[in-house]
């Protein structure tokens, strides 16, 4: 039984009513002529090297499931279906190695294949073929865009969670001596790698009944002011867990931007470099720091 | 039913890009602030729905603040109001969303309300700038006799 | 809920359970400046290790806390704060300035033995 599209505000009613003739009539050809047509547009996947990371059968099997859904999606107007259709897909793809021009690539020869199909069928009234056409180009471009762009969006989320794998990985924090949390952090700090690296940090020092906390950011060749403040936030949190934070590594730049954004670094605590900092702090937990070369006292 | 059907578009337009999607509400929770008790219930109501989004520990307890800063306002400036949790989704995008409403007095000036020196701590003032900086959106509207209602809403990243 | 106070030494301890409403706050405040002028006490822990939420109203009072024990001559100090709540504080832009924080009872403790400690030795050199 077709199911019925909603008419959208702006298109008159007999319009409208014409331009849904015509789509049933073309859902009507397309279920018909289905076999040969994805028989003809796997073919033609095949032929644009597309899909490689796929097996014959497996690319039949997907054809068959998106000429469906496209059918679908034509007859209904509404493309929920077809966008969970396409995320599916991509979750299935993706670790497959199949890149966003294959996807693409298929969902056009589709367009191509069924385009084709239509001229063939009405090529002796030109004006129906128009009309056709009228109905079906707009609708074709839709699905084309909706399969790419879940595609694309499951590509980012993907790359997202991979990101935020290498975040966790390159962002230890060192239990160095007993109390003593040691944190050196290399590289562009974005704000969302700053707030983990706090969540980590206090979470560290709670663990680990932190007094003193290291902050080395020699490695650190930019901040900008946001981040800037979530580092004075995190010595202040750190604080609130009875922890001394003492930064060390920081260059003119930043000590500027730290200055521009209002912050005393007379009130903070920072030393020039990672050694002198572990010193320091060492000092604050009661170490002594010996020169055992003195210790060793000539007979 | 039928808003979520897109439909086609008029014959021989183009019109897209890829539409975006609406909000929609899966869950919905109203708790009713009369006093300082309701506050602790609303911000616990609040994280434990917050919890079925499977949001972070951290996130958890910035959301259960924000609630709590707002239900206060509620307490102190208008005596009663609601706080209406919801789970919302938004095409990909899954997050809580919370609506403080009361009829009290309005704020008088809402642009002063939410300005703070990023570290001061003087006047805690309405914390309107504070709920703000704990959530990813934040919307205040307000009506001098009328009443405030401040949304904010946290996204699961 | 009313939060338990217990007598260590010279020192008091108050142990939150549980989430505590406006009103048990300042239950909280006045029982214990109470109790530090009642027993000449010479610290305080509070104890929040239980408190999942940390918002200006409770921040407010552990400041006022600390502050009306001081002008009793003691000393407070915030133990147990939890990170995500520490999280939450410092991006509320709330700042428990002036009142000394430590990690847990034992570190408390610790704090406020050290500073007897510096502060009997101050008066013994003044004294001389």
């Amino acid at each position: 039984m077709a199911r019925v599209a909603k008419r959208p505000p702006n298109v008159p009613q007999s319009e409208f009513r014409s331009t849904q003739r015509l789509l049933s009539e073309l859902v009507a050809h397309l279920r018909e002529s289905r076999t040969q047509l994805r028989e003809e547009w796997a073919r033609r996947i095949t032929e644009a090297k597309l899909l490689t990371a796929m097996s014959n059968e497996e690319i039949f099997a997907e054809a068959t499931s998106v000429y469906d859904n496209y059918v679908e999606a034509l007859e209904t107007g509404t493309f929920e279906a077809l966008q969970a259709y396409a995320r599916n897909l991509s979750e299935r793809i993706i670790p497959r190695g199949v890149e966003t021009h294959e996807v693409i690539g298929i969902v056009l020869l589709l367009r191509d294949v069924l385009a084709r199909s239509l001229f063939a069928k009405y090529q002796a009234d030109f004006s129906l073929l128009n009309r056709i056409l009228d109905a079906y180009e707009p609708a074709a471009n839709r699905i084309a865009i909706t399969v790419a762009v879940g595609f694309v969006q499951e590509r980012e989320r993907v790359i997202r969670e991979q990101q935020e794998a290498i975040r966790v990985l390159s962002t230890p924090v060192l239990q160095v001596r007993e109390r003593l949390l040691i944190l050196p952090i290399i590289g562009v700090i974005d704000p969302q790698r700053a707030r983990q690296l706090t969540e980590q940090l206090l979470r560290g020092i709670r663990t680990n009944r932190a007094k003193v906390v290291v902050i080395d950011i020699t490695g650190v060749p930019v901040m900008d002011e946001n981040v800037a403040n979530h580092l004075v936030q995190t010595v202040e949190a750190a604080r609130l867990l009875g922890a001394t934070v003492i930064i060390t590594g920081l260059s003119p730049e930043i000590a500027q931007t730290l200055v521009t954004i209002g912050v005393d670094l007379g009130k903070m605590n920072t030393v020039g470099d990672l050694q002198g900092g572990i010193e320091e702090a060492e000092r604050a937990l009661g170490y002594k720091v010996v020169d055992i070369s003195e210790s060793v006292a000539p007979a | 039913m039928d808003d979520e059907r897109r439909s086609l578009d008029a014959p021989g337009s183009l019109a897209l890009p890829y539409a975006r999607s609406q909000e929609r509400v899966a869950r919905e929770v109203c708790i009713p602030i009369r006093s300082d008790v309701d506050i602790v219930k609303a911000r616990q109501t609040g994280r434990d729905l917050a919890s079925e989004l499977s949001f972070s520990f951290t996130d958890l307890t910035l959301i259960a603040t924000a609630i709590s800063e707002l239900a206060r306002n509620i307490v102190l400036y208008a005596r009663e109001g609601d706080v209406c949790l919801r789970l919302v989704e938004q095409g990909e995008k899954r997050g809580i969303v919370v609506i403080a409403r009361d009829q009290g007095p309005g704020i008088v000036d809402v642009r002063r309300a939410l300005q703070d020196g990023y570290s001061t701590s003087r006047s805690l003032g309405l914390g309107l700038p504070g709920a703000r900086r704990l959530m990813d959106e934040f919307e205040v509207r307000s009506e001098v006799g009328r009443g405030t209602t401040v949304t904010v809403k946290k996204w699961k990243r | 809920m009313e939060v338990p106070i217990l007598k260590q030494g010279a020192y008091l301890i108050a142990s939150v359970q549980s989430a505590l409403s406006d009103a048990d706050l300042v239950q909280l405040r006045d029982a214990v400046v109470e109790r530090v002028g009642k027993l000449r006490s010479r610290g305080v822990i509070i104890d929040v290790t239980a408190l999942d939420v940390m918002d200006s109203f409770a921040t407010r009072t552990l400041r006022d806390i600390a502050h009306m024990i001081r002008l009793r001559g003691a000393d407070t100090v915030i133990v147990g704060i939890q990170p995500e709540v520490a999280f939450a504080l410092v991006q509320l832009g709330l700042k428990l300035e002036g009142v000394a924080t430590a990690l847990d009872l034992e570190e408390g403790i610790a704090f406020l033995d050290r500073k007897a400690k510096t502060q009997a030795k101050e008066t013994r050199s003044r004294g001389r």
